[in-house]
């Protein structure tokens, strides 16, 4: 049988754990929740709200905003691939925007570390409102691997993983 | 264009500004401390700043066409060149071409300098 696989924010954030969105302030300004994480995966979800509107004559949720969402998503699924926490700094992200996101209905997003190498990790991602069969968009992104020595969003965790047994 | 940033629901949660310098359009994102992803640089959220760059083409691309209807982007991609700082953002956006139903633009992010930018975007909208 397959060895399962460790990562540091096991200790601290395993299902149903919601709160390490609310180490980023914006993530907790848009009231963010984490659904799951996994080894090297992360589902958040993001709340309607109608002041998130992008495109006031379809009451559409502007696509920044779920740049935000997968950004976040997958910030967490790199530092749920690492069996030590270090520094995360988003390199690159390219979203795809496959359709409108539903007016008035809950986004949620699931990041995948596909691949992790010593500087570089690898993420992709699908947003989606009702189904996740039918996701309204998709992302590739790359991060850098400990840039900006301390700086990580996920640094102020590691005294409290450190502190579990 | 100040009425149609009014009537964007989430330009408004961003707090962004716009301002017409040498004929260009800039769009300003003053910093607020619930626009932080990283508390511990501190730096502005890597979506947000994603955000900012996207609102700042579509409005380009809306000042641009005369266009009715807010255009609708393809895709999105952004390159993170320097960690945004607790200061205020300025971006432009460049439309490379204007279709009939296609419209690329590229916009640039910076701080104080703008020979040292923060982000760049590449987006592609559908215009009809």
């Amino acid at each position: 049988m397959a060895e399962e696989r460790r990562y540091a924010l096991a200790a601290l954030f395993g299902p149903a754990r919601f709160e390490v969105a609310d180490y980023t302030p914006h993530a907790r300004r848009l009231r963010m929740k984490v659904v799951e994480t996994g080894p090297g995966m992360a589902t958040l979800s993001l709340p309607y709200d109608p002041e998130l509107v992008g495109d006031p004559s379809r009451g559409v949720v502007f696509g920044g905003v779920i740049t935000t969402l997968i950004d976040q998503a997958s910030g967490l699924a790199v530092a749920c691939a690492m069996e030590e926490l270090s520094a995360i700094a988003t390199i690159d992200l390219r979203v795809d925007y496959l359709r409108a996101a539903e007016p008035g209905r809950d986004l949620l997003a699931r990041a995948e570390c596909y691949k992790l190498t010593r500087n570089v990790a690898f993420v992709r991602a699908t947003a989606w409102d009702h189904d996740q069969g039918d996701p309204f968009a998709g992302c590739l992104g790359t991060f850098m691997i400990g840039a900006n020595i301390g700086g990580s969003p996920f640094s102020g965790l590691r005294g409290a993983v450190a502190g579990k047994p | 264009m100040k009425g149609l940033l009014a009537s964007i629901p989430y330009a408004q949660l961003l707090g962004v500004e716009i301002e017409r310098v040498d004929g260009e359009l800039d769009c300003v994102l003053p910093f607020r401390e619930d626009l932080i992803g990283n508390t511990r640089l501190p730096a502005i959220h890597g979506g947000v700043i994603g955000a900012f760059l996207e609102l700042t083409a579509t409005l380009r691309l809306i000042d641009e066409s005369g266009v009715a209807s807010v255009p609708r982007p393809i895709n999105f991609s952004i390159d993170y060149l320097r960690s945004a700082g607790p200061r205020p953002t300025r971006a432009r956006a460049d439309i490379f071409k204007l279709g009939r139903r296609i419209a690329h633009v590229h916009v640039i992010a910076w701080q104080e300098e703008r020979d040292r930018p923060v982000a760049a975007g590449n987006g592609k909208f559908l215009m009809a």
